[in-house]
């Protein structure tokens, strides 16, 4: 029965999706903030996708219910289902942005690259946490773009530098195979330039396993060149369908599996159980809590979830991908909230919440003030910096949960930096005439 | 190059014996896989010679339906049971609703309705099972998992998953009851007949409708193990939909209308993308089994243009 109550509720609020109508707990006012919230609860990616979605819907819904919004002023959350299809994804943007949109999440790299040409004109800021265009971090040339609290290159870096401490240090990765299976797409081609500059620097071979869209459950010929190729470690890049059945292939070819280290969004619980017992020592990238041991996520439960306002299944929440949907609105909200102390104002436009986001300074103090005490690293954005390249730590599948298994990682800012700031460069060439920035910094 | 393509390969092969024969079983399972899915194509073309673009989310939906039921407590064989029953419903329903209203029009008409239907079926999956994978209850049902392993040399190694065997085992019972049903029963004789023209099957009086009504329903069992046998392999998802289309190229190489050729095709597509992929993809940067599947096909296509197996019509005017 409370299967079915879910069923039901998830499809009041994918009607309400597809019909562009506003979910059902807040009605869109003008005096209120609008968010709409890129999702995609159906098609192949929705594994993934749906807990995502929950988490960002929860804790804005969970902001009304306890604080009646933010500054005093409700959100109006409209969700727009996507599918992670970029076409769809243009056609939310385009349906919703005139409704004084604050802030687009597109929860897929294919989409972010098409919004970043249209946020400086339509002044919107495009919020991409932990995924996107890399070289956005470049605030200079992508004022109207965040990828807080890190980029694809951080973290590719910080999973090379676990492999270096795992072999003794990076001067040991000489001559070693480290394998790159992804998603054959703009999000899983993404780190490859920076993989290959490492591979460059620290002399190991990177062997690259692509996997098509369309055979996401159909990984058997990528694994057997991982098999024959018999990589010291494995990186993957995966998303959707892909993560379950590349975690499966491994186990079946018998990959060693403390060896098999997946980025952040590989790092879902439902992934890493597909697998089965065999699949225990799976590691993956983190920036988020897991667990429910927090107070803001307890408001959600009691407040959101148990009162029966989101199709939530309560045995979800706390997992690696609805808290990450919970940092992502964590950062909307602590925008909104700078972006209405910079300006004096408590309804705001794009262009103030660009400015909120680029003050961003989410420090201890202010996780513990808000009941999310160390879920995340602190995080501060600057002007010239939309990323932060914040530390991460990696997470061990223990065949029930992930348990994180080593403290704060920093990316290898020394590298990554110039590197984004050259591709940055590059991509404003590609693009001439890029418009110069000409915001003012706010900070 | 010369070397890379015509020699290298080989070389591979009988240096790494046990990695080849690892590539021929995956090929193999491929190629069972590709043959069930095949298969529910060639059933609804030789009944009413159009091709069934939902045979792919009616995989998905039988999956779903299945590990569905279960998840809300009902026990495994009884979900198989209930499961069963569901396709033989949606056999009815389809035959109701959206094949008897078509009968006597273009082809094109009824390819256009099962497009339809297709998006139906994903809309109306989401709507009962949500959107989220689910996990295929291979050991409720019985279904062997684990893997053997063969060790050979000092490094020598093949893995056979259970699973697999499993899956070819069912595909063959499934291929033998299939040609049983039509090549010596009374209703596949009249299928056949519907198959090749309405009007005069309906004017000896065979029920076009019971023909196409059993025909969706075989269909349906068809997709049923084909969703059991690739959800075990993977999961049960939407995207198991897009998997089902590797059939395409198994159905141009077999004929359309051909069960044998549904297997031959399966497996020829099978080991044919496994081998290119495994020792020539490399040479172009990999990821060619997508389309080396059509390659095949096409190239047999330019000596058989109705398929290994299909049957060669000459329409005179």
């Amino acid at each position: 029965m409370k299967h079915l109550k879910t069923l039901a509720l998830g499809t009041a609020v994918a009607l309400g999706v597809s019909l562009g109508g506003v979910t059902p707990q807040v009605a869109q006012a003008e005096d209120a903030n609008y968010v709409p919230l890129l999702t995609y609860r159906t098609g192949p990616f929705a594994g993934s996708g749906i807990h995502i979605a929950n988490g960002m819907a929860d804790y804005l819904h969970m902001l009304n219910e306890r604080d009646g919004g933010i500054g005093g002023v409700k959100l109006a959350i409209e969700e727009c289902e996507t599918g992670y299809n970029a076409q769809k994804g243009v056609e939310c943007y385009e349906a919703t942005k005139g409704k004084n949109a604050l802030v687009y999440n597109p929860y897929s790299t294919g989409i972010t690259l098409q919004l970043i040409p249209k946020a400086s004109v339509d002044k919107i800021p495009v919020l991409s946490m932990g995924y996107g265009l890399s070289a956005a971090a470049d605030g200079n040339t992508f004022p109207w773009v965040f990828n807080v609290p890190d980029t694809y290159w951080d973290g590719a870096s910080v999973v090379i530098k676990y492999i270096g401490q795992q072999e003794g240090g990076l001067e040991n990765l000489k001559g070693k195979k480290i394998g790159y299976i992804f998603l054959d797409a703009g999000y899983g081609r993404e780190p490859i330039p920076l993989l290959e500059q490492l591979a460059e620097k620290h002399g190991f071979e990177l062997l690259k396993y692509a996997v098509p869209g369309k055979e996401m459950q159909n990984q058997s010929s990528q694994w057997l060149n991982v098999r024959r190729d018999r990589p010291d470690y494995m990186i993957m890049w995966g998303w959707g369908a892909m993560n379950p059945t590349a975690i499966k292939e491994a186990v079946k070819i018998r990959y060693p599996m403390d060896k098999f280290i997946g980025v952040w969004w590989s790092a879902g619980e439902d992934d890493a159980a597909a697998g089965g017992a065999q699949a225990k020592g799976y590691k993956a990238l983190n920036f988020s809590g897991v667990g429910m041991d927090f107070p803001a996520l307890q408001d959600i439960k009691k407040l959101v979830v148990d009162a029966g306002k989101s199709p939530t299944d309560v045995e979800s929440m706390g997992g690696t991908l609805y808290n990450r949907g919970v940092l992502n609105s964590v950062i909307i909200a602590e925008g909104i909230r700078a972006a209405q102390e910079k300006t004096g104002k408590k309804v705001i436009t794009g262009e103030d919440m660009r400015i909120g986001l680029e003050s961003l300074n989410l420090d201890e103090a202010r996780l513990a003030e808000i009941g999310l005490a160390g879920f995340a690293h602190p995080m501060k954005v600057t002007c010239e910096d939309h990323s932060g390249s914040h530390p991460v730590f990696i997470q061990e599948w223990d065949g029930e949960k992930f348990v994180k298994v080593t403290d704060w990682i920093e990316p290898m800012t020394d590298t990554v930096r110039p590197l984004l700031e050259a591709a940055a460069k590059e991509y404003a060439e590609k693009n001439a005439p890029w418009p110069e920035r000409t915001e003012p910094c706010a900070n | 190059m010369l070397y890379d393509i015509f020699v290298d390969p080989f070389v591979q092969m009988y240096q790494m014996p046990d990695f080849f024969l690892q590539v021929l079983w995956e090929g193999f399972v491929a190629g069972i896989l590709y043959a069930l899915i095949a298969l529910g194509f060639v059933l609804i073309f030789k009944a009413s010679g159009v091709f069934n673009f939902a045979q792919g989310i009616m995989v998905v939906f039988a999956g779903l339906t299945l590990v569905g039921l279960h998840e809300n407590g009902v026990p495994a064989f009884v979900a198989l049971g209930l499961t069963i029953v569901v396709m033989g419903v949606l056999a009815y329903g389809i035959e109701r609703v959206v094949m008897r209203p078509l009968v006597n029009q273009p082809d094109i008409i009824l390819l256009m309705a099962t497009i339809g239907l297709t998006y139906f079926l994903i809309g109306f999956g989401e709507f009962i099972f949500g959107g989220e994978p689910k996990r295929m209850i291979a050991e409720e049902l019985w279904l062997p998992t684990g893997s053997t392993a063969f060790e050979f040399g000092e490094r020598g190694l093949v893995i056979l998953q259970h699973i697999d065997i499993a899956a070819a085992v069912i595909a063959i019972i499934m291929v033998a009851a299939l040609g049983i049903f039509f090549n010596k029963t009374r209703i596949g004789r009249a299928l056949r007949a519907v198959a090749d023209d309405h009007q005069a099957a309906l004017s000896v009086g065979i029920s076009l409708n019971q023909i196409w009504a059993i025909v969706w329903f075989a269909a349906g069992l068809v997709a049923l193990a084909t969703g059991i046998m690739w959800g075990a392999r993977s999961d049960v998802s939407f995207a198991l939909e897009i998997v089902a289309f590797k059939a395409l190229p198994v159905l141009i190489l077999g004929g359309f209308t051909s069960i044998p050729g549904a297997i031959i095709g399966g497996l020829i597509i099978g080991f044919g993308e496994k081998i290119g992929e495994l020792y020539w993809g490399g040479l172009v940067g990999g990821g060619i089994e997508s389309w080396l599947a059509y390659i095949i096909a096409l190239i047999f296509l330019l000596f058989r243009p109705q398929g290994l197996f299909g049957e060669k019509i000459i329409e005179r005017v």
